[in-house]
């Protein structure tokens, strides 16, 4: 009888428990991440869609659109490439520097954005190892659009292979040598049974290296200069625009990175449910 | 012609998994590459088919050399043991697979490729699974796809990776059967990978044994498991109960047994073992001769057509096993912890290298 009793206010302080620990975690994340969320919309549209639209339509923020749209849509296919290439590499293969592969890969999350954007100014600064062969060939990197492009392609190395490795390491060699041994060429192989094996965790990859593409600002602002309207992306135009004391201004263009990263990760949840489903 | 292999070899590292192996497999033969894990049995599987390359040697395909080949230019077809089905394929794609990927020149029209398919699926007895995915079967349903997708391509050499090692036993047994009886029916030369002697002895024509990195003994299933060429070959293929003792000039003194050895009429007393099978102890109430061993019935197992028997020797502790038929055992009325006398009917005696440790296989 005691014993039923006890067990009985175990659970009860047992539940009691596991409100208290559900109830810190809403607070904490109301107090964290929704207010903030609410905030940046509240903000942008302080003054109306009006307010919102007259924002997002100026000038410089046209260009600053259109640049991180230009820097990601060069760094996300060539990440893309060459992250596929390094997940197969590493899963399919055995090879001296394996491990070695594996922990530069890790470099740009490891490095502080900072420091990935001055080692570009180090390289093709005007002081830096190329800048004066650069600048007698007339060639500009640091604070002009390449510079953040190279920028942009660093910080995003590591997310297609990152998300790819894991999949291809539990699938394994097996389905990739059936179809070689049938007769298949690399090409065929690869895009009839890798790949459609792999797409879903691809996507993710991708979706994750575009928005970090966009979101990223440490080491685009080192590299970038900071001229309005030229070498201005979307996060660095908001700094201006919020330093300017320019709220709704910065806010309404923030509220575009907070759109994207909602996408994303909406999008990443539809396809690990996808990989968990198959 | 089927399958010359010709001194191969192949290292992983420092590990050898591959000593200068020789191997023929005859046109239509089927051949069971036998050996416990480690022995080399897979890699050789993998170099006929070109998915590994030797590091030095030969492997030649019908007469052709095909070790510069690649695997899909070797016309083989291979057969994983986890089968290695396409997932995101149909069975039909699965099977369509190696005729859709050809050259165009000589790729089939959709109709013909159709119509292979089909002919194949119900050659494995799975024409009705035709748009399911790999996930919907069986083990053993799978399996089979894995086989008729190898033999899409009309393969002149079959080659099975432990085919049926991931089944549970009844779907083995039935599936190795059928293995058999496909085999006859189409013309391939074929090698499969076991380490199960049962299959092995069961199933093929010949039967090649591994340990090491090398080939022990090539023979026919009876010629192996009655005359094994060494004391792993015979340890390996079923139970065995171990005598030490010496050899000298033909004559054997193995425990407390006389034993002719002809084949060792050279040596000069050195130290040997005698191996017997259960099967070949004789078990008696009474004492039959003065080399007869007094032994205590351990355990008794009397499931199947003989009765297995446990013994614990008196004198040294040392554990035999006997097999008696079933009249004998109710003959001689045996009940656990009594004792009993035991005598090989049959002994063979293999002079110990005193470099090889002591086996000790028990399948």
């Amino acid at each position: 009888m005691t014993g039923r009793r006890r067990q009985h206010a175990e659970t009860a302080s047992g539940k009691l428990i596991r409100w208290l620990l559900i109830t810190v975690a809403l607070v904490f994340l109301a107090l964290f991440l929704v207010t903030p969320l609410i905030a940046v919309f509240a903000q942008a549209l302080d003054k109306g869609w009006a307010g919102y639209w007259e924002a997002i339509r100026d000038p410089e923020t046209l260009a600053a659109i259109r640049l991180t749209l230009i820097a990601a849509a060069i760094a996300v296919p060539l990440n893309t490439l060459f992250g596929i290439a390094a997940a197969w590499s590493i899963t399919k293969f055995d090879f001296r520097g394996k491990n070695l592969l594996i922990t530069i890969l890790d470099l740009p999350f490891a490095v502080s954005p900072v420091i990935s954007g001055l080692i570009f100014v180090l390289i093709f600064g005007a002081q830096g190892w190329f800048g004066p062969w650069l600048a007698d060939h007339d060639i500009q990197i640091i604070f002009a659009v390449p510079g953040i492009i190279l920028a942009t392609i660093f910080v995003t190395v590591p997310f297609v292979a990152r998300e790819l490795i894991p999949h291809m390491q539990a699938q394994g060699r097996e389905e990739e040598e059936a179809a070689l041994v049938l007769g298949a060429t690399g090409l065929q192989t690869f895009f009839r049974v890798t790949l459609p094996n792999i797409k879903w965790s691809l996507l993710a990859g991708v979706i994750l290296c575009t928005a970090r593409a966009m979101g990223e600002f440490g080491a685009v602002s080192v590299v970038s200069g900071h001229i309005r309207g030229e070498t201005n992306t979307i996060p660095l135009q908001v700094e201006i625009l919020y330093q300017g004391f320019n709220y709704v201004a910065a806010f309404a263009v923030a509220s575009l990175l907070t759109f994207l990263g909602l996408a994303s990760l909406i999008v990443k949840k539809i396809v690990e449910w996808k990989t968990t489903e198959t | 012609m089927g399958i010359e292999i010709h001194g191969v070899s192949k290292k992983f590292g420092t590990f050898e998994a591959l000593k200068k192996v020789d191997l023929t497999v005859g046109d239509r033969e089927l051949v069971a590459l036998l050996g416990p894990s480690g022995s080399g049995k897979t890699t050789l599987l993998r170099i006929i088919a070109g998915l590994d390359t030797p590091d030095t040697g030969s492997v030649l395909l019908n007469g052709e050399d095909a070790t510069n080949r690649g695997a899909g230019e070797r016309g083989v077809g291979f057969v994983f043991q986890h089968y290695a089905l396409f997932r995101h394929m149909t069975v039909m794609e699965n099977v369509a697979f190696g005729l859709r990927v050809q050259p165009r020149q000589i790729r089939k029209s959709k109709s013909d490729i159709r119509d292979r398919v089909m002919t194949l699926l119900k050659l494995v007895q799975l024409d009705w699974v035709a748009n399911r995915y790999p996930a919907q079967l069986s083990g053993g349903q799978r399996q089979r796809i894995a086989l008729a997708r190898a033999l899409a391509v009309e393969p002149k050499v079959l080659l099975l990776d432990e085919p049926f090692g991931a089944l549970d036993a009844r779907v083995r047994r039935e599936l190795r059967i059928w293995l058999r009886r496909l085999h006859d029916e189409i013309s391939v030369s074929c090698v499969f990978v076991t380490h199960d002697q049962e299959e092995a002895l069961e199933v093929s024509d010949r039967v090649a044994i591994m340990d090491v990195g090398r080939i022990e003994q090539v023979g026919t299933p009876q010629n192996v498991y009655d005359n094994p060429a060494n004391p792993f070959v015979f340890s390996f293929l079923g139970n065995v109960n171990l005598f030490h003792g010496r050899v000298k000039e033909g004559k054997a003194r193995v425990g407390d047994f006389d034993v002719d050895a002809p084949e060792h009429r050279d040596a000069s007393d050195s130290p040997a073992v005698g191996y017997s099978r259960p099967h070949e102890m004789e078990v008696s109430r009474e004492r039959t001769g003065s080399d007869s061993l007094s032994a205590t019935i351990v355990q008794i197992q009397a499931v199947g057509p003989n009765v297995k028997l446990r013994l614990k020797r008196t004198d040294n502790e040392d554990v035999l096993d006997a097999e008696v038929t079933r009249e004998k055992f109710r003959e001689l009325d045996l009940k656990v912890g009594e004792s009993v006398f035991v005598k090989p009917r049959l002994v063979r005696v293999f002079i110990s290298d005193p470099s090889e440790t002591p086996l000790n296989y028990q399948i």
